[in-house]
């Protein structure tokens, strides 16, 4: 249900290799295991410079506008260093939901897992550098979704 | 070193349990300059995840624009008062913590 490409992934090379055990203990003293643990979706989409190349890393380059995504966010935010952002969805068995600034020196800012059970809401506080739009993907029964809302931001925090 | 976080679950009336997370962390973003002039490497939180009862009920991941000392609400179902949640993070340099509370 999860993508779990990247922990697949690794292992699969680690197999490869034939040396798995050297390669974790290698990772390990690295501190890097529990990342490699944990991973949702490839750290290369915190890189994305442009949005389409953040949403393409996140498989969400093609998604649906969604009124059933509710996106909640200040019009005017004061403070870029701190905007409360609240994303609350009606989709049925959402997997995923991203948050992404589309003026921000990188598009993500933060990807959450949602297992079964837990709601398809969360409020976080993020950096806005500039006055540009927040975007949320959400990814519902093997689909996405989009919902985003302009902010504009009188003191970057970036 | 780092400092425990902050975490408070209650059980609603709703049926679900909403948690309140703070998690202590300076969240450098790699641009800030020092007061020499030199650039901060980025230093932030890059995974989190909650577990309820052992089952892992939220993960995250975060790049270098969530804000300083990360704070999170979230709301699940399935949990009872006095249950044990525990939320384990891990930061770009390799350095985590893991902290436990109980539902009220």
């Amino acid at each position: 249900m999860h993508s779990r490409d990247g922990v697949d992934g690794g292992r699969r090379q680690a197999l490869k290799t034939g040396s798995g055990l050297g390669l974790l203990g290698l990772f390990a003293m690295l501190g890097l295991l529990p990342a490699a643990a944990l991973a949702g979706v490839d750290r290369k989409a915190f890189e994305a410079k442009a949005l389409n190349e953040a949403l393409d890393a996140l498989g969400g380059l093609i998604a649906e506008e969604s009124t059933l995504i509710t996106l909640t966010a200040p019009d005017v935010a004061e403070n870029g260093a701190l905007v409360p952002v609240t994303v609350e969805s009606a989709l049925a068995d959402v997997e995923q939901i991203s948050i992404l600034a589309d003026r921000n020196p990188t598009m993500l800012v933060a990807h959450y897992s949602v297992f079964k059970g837990t709601d398809s809401y969360l409020s976080t506080r993020i950096r806005m550098a500039e006055t540009s739009n927040v975007i949320v993907l959400v990814k519902a029964g093997g689909r996405f979704f989009r919902a985003s809302k302009q902010v504009k931001v009188t003191a970057g925090g970036c | 070193m780092s400092t425990p976080s902050k975490i408070r679950a209650s059980l609603k009336d709703a049926g679900y349990v909403e948690v309140r997370m703070l998690m202590y962390h300076d969240m450098e973003n790699g641009r800030r300059k020092d007061e020499a002039g030199n650039l901060v490497p980025a230093w932030h939180i890059a995974e989190f995840s909650v577990q309820h009862q052992g089952r892992t009920v939220l993960e995250g991941q975060f790049g270098t624009s969530v804000s300083k000392n990360p704070y999170l609400v979230f709301r699940f179902r399935g949990g009872n008062k006095g249950d044990k949640l525990s939320l384990s993070w891990q930061d770009n340099r390799g350095d985590s913590r893991v902290d436990d509370a109980a539902i009220d």
